[in-house]
């Protein structure tokens, strides 16, 4: 049975990553709460809105009401990225090459390692944002598709078109496919190894009853889990066209309780699944075994990262009640 | 702490609307810097002229999205779904919210956010549409924009600001001009925004259970172009309506118009396909409606209320002894036939 080690804090925490062994919980008033022998606390926003770990260095990236972005190291140690006074910045990425993207109002900004900054403005505002596994190529969700920019040339963007508000984005892990989320209970693909100038290869994925708010992909990147459900939804990704004429699999289904958060596990093709009531499952995508990891808590898990091993999983809530489940134990 | 989560009550969102120069942020200004006892988090378009440093004040560019469902008044304000999500996360620090919109803005997307996007419908609860007039400008304002009529026949309350910088006379023309646009809006005149806050804020006026309720006087006269708001000055019974009226239709520059509707108990079978219809066929033109019904052998009044095809009804309150059991409803907005909706109203009243 797998144990829990509880960590308890005030309010609505945001998201969790690992930085080494240690996982480093980001609250939404603004502080950092690593688990390193105690709970150590680094201050970096007057209110934070988004975090993310950097893939390549042991750091994460985060952006907050304040108007900062800021990089917060392994020791906990924050240091300042880009600052835009009075701007919310709700959405910020990580690239190769020390390179960092943030997005406020109509534009997406890439900040270089030697401290140069780019601007890519976009006709609408900017939702969301990702690096693209190769390359240093931005895409910028928006209204009524996506963009994507090559940072280093001063080429137009290519769009990808589809109706209506994209306020997430992600690509797959070899960089064949793009997945938006909707406004709309929907998620939206583009196929992106077609010839140039071939026509657009679209995906739809509709059918959920609420908004997808976490996307994970599988190890190698055969699968695509997603909230929006009272079970977690998983596209196949293993054909050329992706989940194009197939259904997903349904994992983990609770009658009316909706998933709100799903990561997939580092090595195995095993999903945690985290529940609005703080339930947390673990499936495998072999045969649909389920496991439970944690009960029910006090507010909606908001997210969950795995350790580099896959021994530990740890968790974030709405309602401050995360922790660490190992569970090799 | 989870128990407080999980029946935390919604936090009342107010929508400010009004041309630029109507008074906006010297209101915003004194919500902020009064002692009322309450905290409320800021939406503005831009912090321009707001002169307090305050981290609950947040710039927002408006960014209006259709939903994909081909309905075409089906529009909601993206960057308010993100805002008031990343506000909603701490929310211990403010009572309410207050959305300021630009002069030029429809408040329609505004309003229609707080019930078509289930995320900020689930932690927040639109109090009311608040439009600021300016007394000296209004017949500008009306001649060159529809925006300007628009934001009177969709609010609840509108406040004629500047009233200092005009004759009386005058004043009671503009008071006239947006009760026609709006017979069930509360009316107040002031200058320097200097309207008591209680008029503004906590108003549940899209709250079913108080909307009408504090209406005492909803739809009270009875008269198909006039139809006087709770708060109307003016003596009722001694005024001379005919005269106003002939006054009024000298406005050529209102587009908006109402139908106020009034029957006696309906059949429910009836009613609902009726409305249900209305709003669907109807729904672009219709800005606002708000009704009390009266079922047949119901003994609760049940109260409906609509911004464009967005409906929503619930029972009330029981019928007060002695309290005549009689349907009223008010639509607001542009070619709406009135003779039809007269009499489809009244298909509808439950065989006596």
């Amino acid at each position: 049975m797998p144990t829990v080690a509880p960590l308890d804090l005030d309010g609505h925490v945001l998201a969790v990553e690992f930085l080494g062994d240690v996982p480093f919980f980001a609250s939404a008033n603004g502080t950092f709460h690593r688990l390193d022998g105690g709970d150590r606390v680094s201050e970096a926003h007057q209110g934070m809105l988004t975090v993310i770990r950097d893939p390549y260095s042991e750091s994460l990236i985060s952006g907050g009401e304040d108007g900062k972005v800021l990089r917060i190291a392994a020791d906990g140690s924050v240091s300042e990225i880009a600052t835009a006074p009075r701007k919310w910045i709700s959405q910020v990425a990580a690239g190769p090459q020390g390179a960092v993207a943030y997005s406020y109002g109509k534009s997406s900004l890439v900040r270089l390692a030697d401290g140069t900054t780019k601007e890519f403005p976009e006709e609408r505002t900017v939702e969301g944002l990702a690096f693209a596994p190769k390359g240093l190529r931005i895409a910028a969700a928006r209204y009524n598709g996506v963009s994507l920019h090559w940072i280093g040339m001063n080429a137009k963007p290519v769009d990808l078109e589809w109706k209506g508000a994209h306020t997430g984005v992600t690509f797959s892990p070899d960089g064949n496919f793009l997945v938006t989320s909707m406004q709309e209970n929907a998620l939206h693909g583009w196929k992106l190894d077609i010839k140039p100038g071939a026509e657009a290869r679209h995906m739809r994925m509709t059918g959920y009853p609420a908004k997808v708010k976490s996307l994970s992909w599988s190890v190698k990147g055969k699968w695509l889990a997603s909230s929006g459900a009272p079970a977690a939804i998983v596209w196949p990704f293993q054909g050329k066209d992706g989940p194009m004429g197939k259904a997903p699999l349904e994992l983990g289904t609770r009658a009316n309780i909706m998933a709100t958060a799903v990561k997939f596990h580092p090595l195995e093709d095993i999903l945690a699944i985290g529940f609005i009531d703080g339930m947390i499952l673990a499936v495998r995508i072999a045969d649909s075994k389920e496991a439970l990891l944690r009960r029910p808590g006090k507010g909606a898990i908001t997210a969950m990262s795995w350790s580099k091993n896959g021994k530990l999983l740890a968790f974030a809530s709405e309602a401050g009640d995360c922790g660490v489940i190992d569970i090799s134990a | 702490m989870t128990d407080a989560i999980s029946t935390q009550k919604p936090i009342p969102v107010t929508v400010l609307t009004g041309y630029l120069g109507a008074g906006k942020t010297t209101l915003l200004n004194r919500i902020l810097s009064e002692n009322h006892g309450k905290k409320y988090a800021v939406i503005v378009n831009e912090f321009g002229e707001i002169g307090i440093d305050n981290d609950l004040i947040v710039e927002s560019d408006e960014e209006i999205y259709e939903m994909n469902n081909g309905c075409v008044c089906c529009t909601v304000r993206g960057d308010l779904i993100r805002v008031v999500e990343g506000l909603m996360r701490r929310p211990g620090r403010f009572d309410g919210i207050i959305v300021e919109t630009t002069g030029l803005a429809d408040p329609v997307p505004v309003a229609q956010t707080f019930f078509m996007d289930d995320d900020v419908r689930a932690k927040t609860e639109l109090d009311a549409v608040v439009a600021l007039v300016d007394a000296k400008h209004l017949p500008l304002r009306l001649k060159d924009s529809r925006e300007a009529e628009d934001q009177i026949a969709f609010a609840d309350v509108v406040i004629i600001n500047k009233s200092d910088l005009v004759t009386p006379e005058e004043l009671d023309v503009i008071e006239d001009i947006v009760r026609a646009i709006n017979p069930a809006a509360r009316v107040y005149k002031t200058s320097r925004s200097g309207v008591d806050l209680a008029r503004v804020l906590d108003q549940g006026a899209f709250n079913l259970e108080r909307a009408l309720e504090n209406d005492p006087h909803f739809l009270e006269h009875g008269h198909d172009d006039h139809v006087c708001g709770p708060d109307c000055d003016h003596d009722h019974h001694h005024h001379d309506h005919d005269h106003h009226h002939g006054a009024m239709s000298a406005i050529h520059d209102i587009t908006v118009q109402s139908v106020s509707l009034r029957g006696g108990q309906m059949n429910p079978e009836r009613f609902f396909p009726w409305i249900q219809k209305i709003t669907q066929t109807q729904g672009p033109n219709i800005l606002r409606l708000k009704g009390i019904i009266a079922f047949k052998d119901d003994p609760e009044r049940y109260v409906v209320q609509g911004v464009h095809m967005i409906i929503e009804g619930d029972h009330q309150r029981p019928w007060k002894e002695g309290e005549k059991h009689e349907s009223r409803l008010v639509f607001i907005g542009r070619d709406l036939d009135r003779a039809k909706l007269e009499a489809s109203f009244k298909a509808c009243e439950a065989a006596a």
